[in-house]
């Protein structure tokens, strides 16, 4: 435990701030208590999901678009997901070479997360990361996912404006552009379009946007991009504020807001429950010989559950 | 034995019967090559008195299969010329350059006068990527790894009293290669050598850079634009001049196998005669301008199938499919240079070992011309020594080993035939792989080169732990030992270039100076052929990185994927 | 949130103009295939970028790949910004092309250990285990 690590986080400490997020990450107590501490004062920063599958220009295209917002003296942090090795655990994560504008920014936090066995595009910790950047100030948090595919739907439950990257000549358009990505993104973002293509994919993703049959109040719109370049950043940023700007209107944001605490409650409901339970049957002192008794098929599970932790609420949660 | 037998003994010839084939060449190849280059001794005889044929080939009735051939033709697999080392040894070119102009000029001067009969020039990191001396980026390596170069005021200082009509010139530079080469044309202006006169190589091949070895500075387009606009300007103002050499040499070094060195040298290669062709020149008016560099590295039969089958795919594919009618292009002349990634920072005597048994690759290999490496490269620049020992290996080679006494050794040799065959095939293969990802840029943008690359550098690296690969010195055969002495660069250099710089921009006319980079940069913005407003901005003394700086404004600049 | 043994972070960085990155990516490689979390900087960082890298990254360790012959100029600027930041806990190795006769001045400023050219990667992974920083 280090006693001055709050203190020089809260002054504004970027070694504090990277240190307290390894903490975060590992989910040491130290993390814990943080996180704690800091939740009433996040809320705050604006995030941005981004989200394509791998080749798409998903670091360059953060790298533009954050020097963008710069321009509008916002400060920001950005959270790049790879994925962690499953036979290993070990991860190379090499977003940041695409990120060399941002690099001696001081008003730029980048921070790189290995996926650490999650699937779905971020790591568990992911969500509370992005809470500590948030109270640390930072004004927009881009997060961008694992490139893996299709899956990585998770983003939106963390990011109020979520981007989904396509790149024409991935293979068959209708094929790369999934259903599930469609309902999750505010805007497509069609990548280097300099490539033959790239106007049959934004066809493509606004035909299968109007075949929506409850069609949303946000219209997402189709923003082509040369990233390499910075063509196309100004209209993307843009975009984004205009859906910033339709979240507050509509008091969206609160919603998403409201929602997200709701989930934060749930987790930490959950994971007391589970605690708790837990606690108790282990404290039991026929715990090891029931368990023994399943293990053998003496007994069947759920008769000792029934006498491990006795349960008398409804059918479906008593039997799974 | 009478101590006066200096009379060749007659050697053993087979009685032969009927050879059409090689009847042919002995009639019309032969003697043309004869002609132009006749052989260096009347007869070349072996130790024991025995006179070297100059060929040796199948036996009596047996003729050559069309892919193996004779030397000096199609498909080249036994070497460019009829008498290859006979007639004329390879060139001795060691690439040389460290601190500042004056530096380097002294050590080509001390080169010449020890026998070595062409420059390499070595330019340091600043130049490599197009910055200045006095660049942020450039503090610490100004001088480094070869010499320092900022203007034609540092290139004139750099050849100073070295005759361009007489002494060919190579220069190792890519992405700034238009603006180094234009300042090399106002040196030859000053020196009063006509272009037409002038004789050496540029490297200028962009690709391996995106693949390999990274010194890239645009993007892969308009990289391969200024490839093309230099290529167009030599053909019709230095017409002696090789516009680019095609390098596997950093491919290699970056960890390949020598199948990927070969197959995605010659895929650049395909690319830039594509790029020329597309830009409407004639295939046959600049493949003959088109060199190759290669590495020579440790398996000795591998390397030499390497080099055989380099040959006989790039005549093919000229022939063939470019439809090059004239038989200068569809020849692959090439450098070649020892494995620096080879040497070993442990016992550094035995580099020397090393390099002589990969410099014989090379020559039964075919090369046209020779560096070695020097001992202690894997520690730092190498001495003036080291680089001595390393010129007289070739020396030894040339003159000791009777290897060049005949012409493709090694051909027919079932072994070496076999590797041939399986290194072409291996190269077609991945041939197929870049076609099938829409080419070579493509592929680069795709990582492809990079990810084969780095899996074989991987790989090779864990073959060494699990000791599954010996390597003397480092796994095996371990010594304690005192350290060699090595090359100090001076840090009083840099500050020295750092004057040079300040002086020559306050000297200069600037108006001139502002004048001609505007009119480089329309012409970059256009389509107008650079090269002759490069030429413009050298002769008035632009500084590189202001040429440099133009094009990074108009092309922007490039980053690549990390691959592993 | 349950606890997790801490992962071992390493920047690994390489510095200087030229693009000699076999090695560095080498040992980026064999660094995750040991566990460890591998930040990779890609080519040309200026040691400002790699300092502020090492700091957002909550390095344990940075490995500075140098083949340039610029060693004597950039790791004395990577320990002076590290010290200005107030970084002390990160260990600093170097690999690349370095004459062993400067080894002894740069571990003076600070530099751990130099791993030159015919080093076994698992003799690095090794000494990243036994010489980072414990955290607690």
């Amino acid at each position: 435990m280090d006693p001055e690590l709050l203190a020089r986080f809260e002054r504004g400490d970027r070694r504090a701030l990277a240190r307290l997020i390894t903490h975060v990450e590992d989910g040491t107590p130290q993390g814990r208590a943080a996180l704690r501490s800091l939740y009433r004062a996040t809320g705050k920063a604006r995030s941005i999901g981004i989200t394509g599958p791998p080749g798409a220009g998903k670091s360059t295209l953060v790298d533009q678009l954050a020097a963008a917002f710069r321009k509008d003296g916002l400060k920001l942090a950005i959270i790049c997901v790879d994925p962690s090795s499953p036979f290993t655990g070990g991860a190379i994560l090499a977003d940041r070479v695409r990120m060399k504008h941002l690099q001696e920014d001081p008003d730029v936090f980048i921070r790189s997360m290995a996926s650490r066995g999650a699937l779905g595009g971020l790591s568990r910790t992911t969500g509370a990361v992005l809470k500590v950047l948030d109270a640390f100030g930072f004004d927009v948090i881009l997060i961008e996912t694992v490139g893996v595919g299709q899956g990585e739907v998770e983003v939106v439950r963390e990011a109020e404006t979520c981007l989904v990257i396509e790149v024409p000549g991935l293979g068959d358009g209708i094929q790369a552009i999934k259903a599930g990505i469609l309902e999750i993104g505010h805007a497509f973002v069609v990548n280097k379009a300099d490539n033959p293509g790239a106007d049959r994919v934004s066809e493509q993703i606004l035909t299968m946007l109007s075949l929506n049959p409850n069609p949303p109040e946000w219209q997402p719109p189709v923003v082509q991009t040369v990233a390499t370049r910075g063509t196309g950043i100004d209209e993307l940023a843009r975009q984004v504020r205009a859906h910033w700007a339709h979240l507050d209107a509509k008091s969206l944001r609160h919603r998403h807001l409201g929602q997200r605490r709701v989930a934060d409650l749930s987790d930490i409901l959950k994971a007391r429950a589970l605690g708790s339970a837990s606690q108790r049957v282990l404290a039991r002192p026929d715990f090891t010989e029931l368990r023994r008794q399943v293990e053998l098929g003496q007994i069947d599970p759920y008769e000792a559950a029934d006498r491990l932790l006795p349960f008398d609420g409804p059918d479906e949660w008593r039997l799974p | 034995m009478t101590r006066n037998s200096k009379r060749p003994a007659s050697s053993p010839t087979r009685a032969r019967t009927a050879d059409p084939s090689h009847d042919r060449w002995e009639k019309e190849t032969l003697p043309k090559s004869l002609e132009k280059m006749p052989e260096r001794r009347k007869s070349f005889v072996t130790t024991s008195g025995h006179v070297v044929e100059r060929l040796a080939r199948p036996d009596a009735d047996a003729e050559p299969p069309e892919r193996i051939g004779y030397p000096g033709e199609f498909p080249y697999t036994r070497g460019i010329y009829p008498t290859m080392y006979r007639s004329r040894l390879w060139t001795m070119r060691q690439f040389a350059g460290f601190g500042t102009a004056e530096e380097t000029n002294a050590r080509f001067k001390y080169l010449l006068d020890h026998g070595q009969t062409g420059l390499s020039t070595a330019f340091d990191l600043p130049t490599l990527m197009g910055y200045d001396s006095d660049h942020d980026y450039s503090r610490g390596e100004v001088g480094r790894e070869g010499v320092a170069v900022c203007s034609l005021a540092d290139m004139e200082v750099l050849f100073d009293q070295i005759p361009l009509d007489r002494v060919s010139v190579s220069m190792t530079i890519n992405s700034p290669a238009a603006p180094i080469f234009a300042m090399f044309l106002g040196v030859a202006e000053k020196q009063g050598v006509a272009f037409s006169k002038l004789n050496g190589t540029l490297q200028n091949d962009i690709l391996k850079e995106y693949i390999a070895q990274k010194e890239y500075v645009f993007p892969p387009a308009p990289s391969m634009r200024l490839v093309v606009d230099s290529i167009d300007y030599c053909m019709r103002e230095v017409p002696r001049w090789n516009t680019i050499s095609i390098s596997g040499y950093h491919i290699r070094e970056a960890g390949s196998t020598a199948i990927q060195e070969l197959a995605f040298t010659l895929a650049d290669g395909l690319a830039y005669a594509q790029a020329a062709v597309e830009r409407g020149i004639d295939i046959d008016a600049f493949a003959p301008r088109l060199s190759f560099f290669f590495n020579a590295h440790n398996d000795l039969f591998e390397e030499v199938a390497k080099y055989r089958a380099a040959r006989r795919i790039w005549a093919r594919k000229m022939r063939d499919e470019f439809g090059a009618k004239n038989p200068a292009s569809w020849l692959l002349r090439t450098h070649a240079q020892t494995a620096g990634c080879s040497l070993t920072a442990q016992q550094p005597e035995v580099n020397i070992v090393r390099t002589t048994l990969q410099a014989l690759a090379a020559v039964l290999g075919g090369t046209q011309s020779l560096h070695t490496n020097s001992m202690d490269e894997a520690l730092a620049l190498p001495t003036e020594k080291s680089v001595r020992i390393a010129l007289r290996t070739q020396q030894v080679l040339a003159h000791e080993s009777g290897v060049a006494n005949v012409v493709d050794p090694l051909g027919g040799s079932w072994y070496v035939e076999q590797l041939t065959d399986q290194m072409e095939q291996g190269a077609l293969d991945y041939f197929r792989r870049i076609d099938e990802l829409g080419g070579v840029i493509p592929a680069i943008e795709a990582g492809f080169f990079q990810r084969e690359i780095a899996e074989a550098a991987y790989r090779y690296q864990k073959e060494i732990e699990t000791r599954d690969r010996i390597i003397v010195g480092v796994n095996d055969f371990e010594l304690e030992e005192p350290p060699i002495e090595i090359l100090k660069i001076d840090p009083a250099l840099e500050k020295k270039q750092l004057e040079r710089l300040s002086a020559l921009k306050a000297r200069r006319d600037a108006g001139v100076v502002s004048r001609e980079l505007g009119r480089l940069r329309e012409a970059a913005t256009g389509t107008a052929n650079v090269f002759p407003h490069l030429l413009a901005c050298a002769r008035a003394y632009a500084t590189l990185g202001e040429m440099m700086d133009v094009f990074r404004e108009v092309y922007g600049e490039y980053t690549e994927e990390a691959t592993f | 949130m349950t606890e997790q043994p801490h992962k071992i972070r390493v920047v690994v960085a390489k510095p200087g103009l030229d693009g000699h990155d076999r090695g560095a990516k080498v040992i980026a490689r064999a660094l995750r295939d040991s566990g460890m979390e591998v930040i990779y900087t890609g080519l040309r960082q200026t040691p400002k970028q790699i300092v502020h890298t090492v700091i957002q990254e909550d390095a344990d360790c940075l490995c500075v790949s140098i083949l340039s012959g610029a060693h004597n100029h950039l790791f004395p600027e990577i320990m002076k910004l590290l010290r200005e930041n107030e970084v002390s806990d990160v260990l600093v190795l170097g690999g690349g092309i370095i004459p062993p006769e400067d080894v002894p001045g740069l571990k003076q400023i600070g530099v751990s250990e130099i791993f030159g050219p015919g080093t076994a990667t698992f003799d690095t992974v090794r000494y990243i285990r036994e010489h980072v920083q414990p955290r607690a």
